[in-house]
């Protein structure tokens, strides 16, 4: 049986080059979370940094790396987490590299919401968060209600997101005109996405669905990959094709509103994760994990900058949209001289 | 033989559109004039155009408001003929029942150059803040157009859609970037962020008229060349249309009906996508038909939601792009529904 | 590999957006055979198979699997026994042949069982019965297409079903690439006893690999049974609106149809 032999040789060699790749992802990963506490207007050693965490007093960083930089480095890893997550889901179900959820508008509802609560209504952090992911995930629903009957979902989903989402843009847009002035630049950094502010109480819904939701994507990866093959080729395989593509939509759905509710949208972290994971890991297997660590990776690095590359600084979304924006366009092109398609 | 009763049947329906579509902007310029905040009745409307055009001041308050109408009616009619016109042009030379100009990125793309040129160039001057704008929009469509047309089947409905709505994305985050630093330019901004015909000045609109007439004459011109495109490349160098001169012409006369709109009244979406479609299903796939009834129909329409945003927004207004947007996106939404995908 | 397993459909009528295909066909896939469906375009072929195959579901009627309604059987369970090559398989950028057809072994993959030594041997065997073992670590988007039917066709052995329903497997490849497909099908039916059926659009190539035929029209079955029995003039007029000879292949001795157009048209019969 050589060719049995033959066989497992490829496979064992392209799951080691998997290994690695996640491996070297989680590294820089812990570097980045070490920055994230370390660095500031007051650099802490890395032992008084182990020490807060460990729980110790320790006079001046218990409060700096406590209560400032520790809710900053959770919420930028579990929000990277999410949208990692959620925009490869979307990508590989869509067939479509370029069907993330920010791009076609599933978490411009959460936007809206959010918009509204901050600018007119007032209300808290905890209530904006809990409005924008019931407000989000409703549109969302919507969405995909609307694109549903056709043999092929994935396109329609695409363009009717895309339509929905200048409808709220327009409404954001509105609700920023008439707001207070003083009010405007919460509303925009907010818009842009940000971890500014955030604590560690605010983050407890997005932990929970983090750890709640993506094991569930995870253990339907396999199911994903049939998906990949089209419908008609997962049916044929024995995947619940309907069943199993609710199942992930909705987990994707909801770990990207609940980002967004948190964080608000930080741009190109759904879009970029799944791409740049493919390329660490190479085709062939799962990517939600990888996905995972690249977006948490994205967010915490662009955070980074963001804080101490330039004289004023940006909040995370600015960075990400910025150095995202060429990567984009260089992967439609790409995209689209090899002829994929939805 | 048999074609000939089709055709007659399909011109007359076309003489009978112009017709309606006259008198649908006429009922709709009326109304501009006629509601608002303040309802005016048929004297003071003749008072306030009698006062207008001789140049004096109205008597009474009624008069006074229409006299402050007039322009931005006579934005909103031009607007929405050009736009509409845009539209219908955009769909026909991509053969895409869903190219919208908006879509295609001209909106950000003109913000982000209007954006840069405050921020670091200090323009002050109106006549720069459109000439930016009218170079921004022009080349974010560009540049959607290009990267949505690489690969097989050339810009198809939702290559170009996406990649429309992911350079909006990224040229959004620039803005974001330039503007975050400044509060008040972000101030400023946020008010030409949402499309309306408020900001109407005679100053603007004689700038962009010229720029708007030569465009429309451009597409009309080209009417019966994009007939023979809409049948595809091949066949329409076939019938000895000149494809790659006809559609950058063709392009260039709509990305400037839109951008020189979005210049001077922000961006306003699906105005350019709802009307050309409903113009199809009255007159068929005649270019020569569609063209001058959509810019009719899209005047009509642009000059009605403005006078709805007043109403119902009195004693402020809620901006006609709004108005447009809310109304457009179900539109998208059923054209997405009833498309076959392939045709998609 | 062979058990013998029978699959039949009852009175099936199915179609899309309520629009009826296929309307009510009766038909029995006979076991350890070629079954080819023919017929003209839009007649019900592809619907037919689709419906046999549980991607559609049936409006009236039942597709039955050795006695039991398939709508009955869990959709994984008859992914072990009913195999399905699509019109258009959808592959993913990059990946290699190995890992594509190591993606038919989906059906027998439980929930915390991951990939075993029986799934490596069963997708080096499918990869050299499809005669693309050396393509093995290649990407799919390298391949012609030719070569990439094959691996599309491993995939469905990898499968490892006793039947296997192929939906139009030959209409995007060369004469030559359509022949090597029919010949590997045969070699798979003969010797695994594998239950083919296919829709084939070229009636020539039908005749030659079918031990069974449908001929099928406006959603109904209008004659079934040996090639040699059923392909007549009359039935290919009837099915395809044709004027055609049938004559003996002198490479196969199956019925060979000659069509008879407005021009070239010299001599009568030939024996």
């Amino acid at each position: 049986m050589s060719g049995a032999v033959a066989i497992r040789a490829g496979r064992s060699r392209r799951a080691r080059r998997r290994r690695i790749g996640i491996v070297a992802l989680f590294a820089l990963l812990v570097v980045l979370a070490a920055g994230m506490l370390v660095l500031g207007q007051t650099s802490y050693p890395i032992g008084d940094v182990l020490r807060v965490i460990v729980g110790q007093d320790v006079p001046g960083a218990s409060f700096t790396i406590g209560r400032l930089r520790l809710p900053r480095l959770a919420a930028g890893a579990l929000a990277g987490l999410a949208f990692g997550v959620a925009g490869s889901t979307f990508q590989t179900l869509l067939r479509n590299p370029l069907a993330s959820p920010d791009v076609i508008g599933i978490t411009s509802g959460a936007s809206v919401a959010a918009v509204l609560s901050l600018v007119v209504l007032h209300w808290s952090a905890g209530a904006t968060t809990a409005l924008a992911l019931g407000v989000g995930i409703a549109t969302a629903v919507a969405i995909y209600a609307a694109a549903r009957g056709a043999e092929s979902t994935g396109g329609r989903l695409i363009l009717i997101g895309i339509g929905v989402g200048a409808m709220m843009n327009a409404v954001v847009q509105f609700l920023v005109q008439r707001a207070a002035e003083w009010d405007v630049s919460v509303a925009m950094r907010w818009l842009t996405g940000s971890l500014n502010g955030v604590r560690l109480e605010d983050l407890g819904l997005l932990a929970i669905a983090t750890v709640v939701l993506v094991p569930i994507v995870a253990v339907l990866s396999r199911d994903l990959r049939a998906l990949e093959l089209g419908d008609a080729s997962a049916t044929a395989l024995g995947v619940r094709v309907d069943r199993a593509r609710v199942l992930l939509i909705v987990a994707a759905v909801a770990l990207a509103c609940f980002a967004t509710a948190t964080t608000g949208p930080i741009a190109f972290v759904a879009f970029l994760s799944g791409p740049i994971a493919k390329r660490i890991v190479g085709p062939g297997g799962s990517l939600t994990i990888p996905a995972a660590l690249v977006g948490a990776c994205l967010v915490l690095l662009a955070d980074l900058i963001g804080q101490f590359g330039f004289d004023t600084a940006f909040p995370v979304g600015v960075i990400t949209g910025i150095v995202g924006a060429p990567y984009l366009i260089f992967l439609l092109i790409r995209t689209s001289r090899l002829g994929g398609s939805s | 033989m048999s074609s000939a009763p089709a055709r007659v049947r399909r011109s007359v329906r076309t003489t009978w559109g112009v017709i309606g579509g006259v008198v649908l902007v006429a009922a709709s310029v009326a109304a501009s004039l006629a509601f608002g905040s303040r309802v005016v009745s048929l004297p003071e409307i003749a008072e306030g155009l009698r006062a207008f055009g001789t140049g004096g001041t109205a008597g009474d308050i009624g008069a006074i408001a229409v006299a402050e109408r007039i322009p931005r009616t006579v934005l909103s009619v031009i607007a929405g003929a050009a736009l509409a016109l845009s539209g219908g042009v955009m769909q026909a030379i991509t053969r895409n029942p869903i190219a919208d100009p908006g879509i295609l990125g001209v909106n950000t793309g003109a913000a982000l150059f209007v954006v840069c040129g405050i921020a670091f160039l200090g323009i002050t001057s109106v006549f720069s803040y459109l000439g930016l704008a009218l170079a921004g929009g022009a080349l974010a469509a560009i540049v959607v157009y290009l990267v949505g047309s690489v690969g097989a089947g050339g810009a198809t409905p939702i290559k170009l859609a996406l990649a429309g709505a992911a350079v909006t994305a990224a040229l959004s985050s620039l803005v974001s970037a330039v503007l975050l630093p400044r509060a008040a330019a972000m101030n400023e901004f946020r008010f030409w962020q949402v499309g309306g015909t408020g900001g109407a000045d005679w100053s603007s609109m004689a700038i962009i008229a010229p720029l708007l007439a030569v465009a429309a004459i451009v597409v009309f011109c080209l009417g019966s060349s994009m007939n023979s495109l809409a049948l595809g490349d091949d066949v329409a160098r076939g019938l000895g249309v000149h494809v790659g001169r006809t559609r950058a012409l063709a392009a260039a006369a709509g990305v400037v009906l839109c951008a020189a709109v979005t210049a001077v009244a922000g961006p306003i979406a699906f105005v350019g996508l709802m009307v050309p479609h409903a113009v199809r299903l009255v007159v068929g796939p005649d270019q020569r038909a569609i063209l001058p009834l959509s810019a009719l129909g899209g005047a009509a329409l642009l000059t009605i939601a403005d006078t709805i945003g007043r109403v119902i927004g009195s004693p402020g207004e809620v901006e006609a792009g709004i108005i447009t947007a809310f109304v457009g996106a179900p539109v998208l939404v059923a054209l997405a529904r009833r498309t076959r995908m392939r045709a998609l | 590999m062979t058990g013998s397993h029978l699959l039949e459909a009852r009175s099936l009528t199915s179609g899309y957006s309520g629009r009826t295909v296929v309307d009510g066909v009766d038909l029995a896939l006979p076991a350890g055979r070629i079954s080819v469906i023919v017929g003209a375009n839009a007649c019900g072929k592809s619907t037919l198979l689709k419906t046999l195959s549980r991607l559609i579901s049936a409006s009236d009627g039942s597709v039955v699997l050795d006695g039991k309604a398939i709508t009955q059987i869990p959709t994984k369970r008859l992914a072990l026994t009913l195999g399905l090559l699509p019109q258009q398989p959808i592959a993913p950028e990059g990946i290699a042949v190995a890992d594509l057809v190591g993606r038919g072994r989906h059906p027998h993959q439980k929930l915390f069982r991951s990939w075993t030594a029986d799934d490596d041997a069963a997708v080096a065997d499918a990869l050299d019965q499809a005669g693309v073992a050396d393509l093995a670590d290649r990407t799919i988007d390298e391949l012609s297409g030719g070569q990439r039917q094959r691996v599309w066709i491993a995939m469905a052995l990898a499968q490892g079903t006793d039947m296997l329903l192929l939906d139009e497997p030959t209409t995007f490849l060369d004469l030559a690439h359509q022949i090597d497909v029919l010949d590997l099908l045969t070699d798979l039916n003969r010797s695994r006893g594998t239950t083919i059926a296919m829709v084939l659009h070229d009636i020539n190539l039908a005749a030659r690999y079918a031990d069974h035929l449908f001929a099928m029209r406006d959603g109904r079955i209008l004659a079934s049974g040996a090639p040699q029995q059923i392909v007549t003039p009359t039935l290919i007029d009837d099915v395809f609106g044709l004027d055609a000879e049938v004559i003996s292949d002198p490479v196969s001795h199956t019925p060979l149809v000659v069509p008879r157009g407005r021009h070239h048209v010299t001599g009568g019969q030939f024996a």
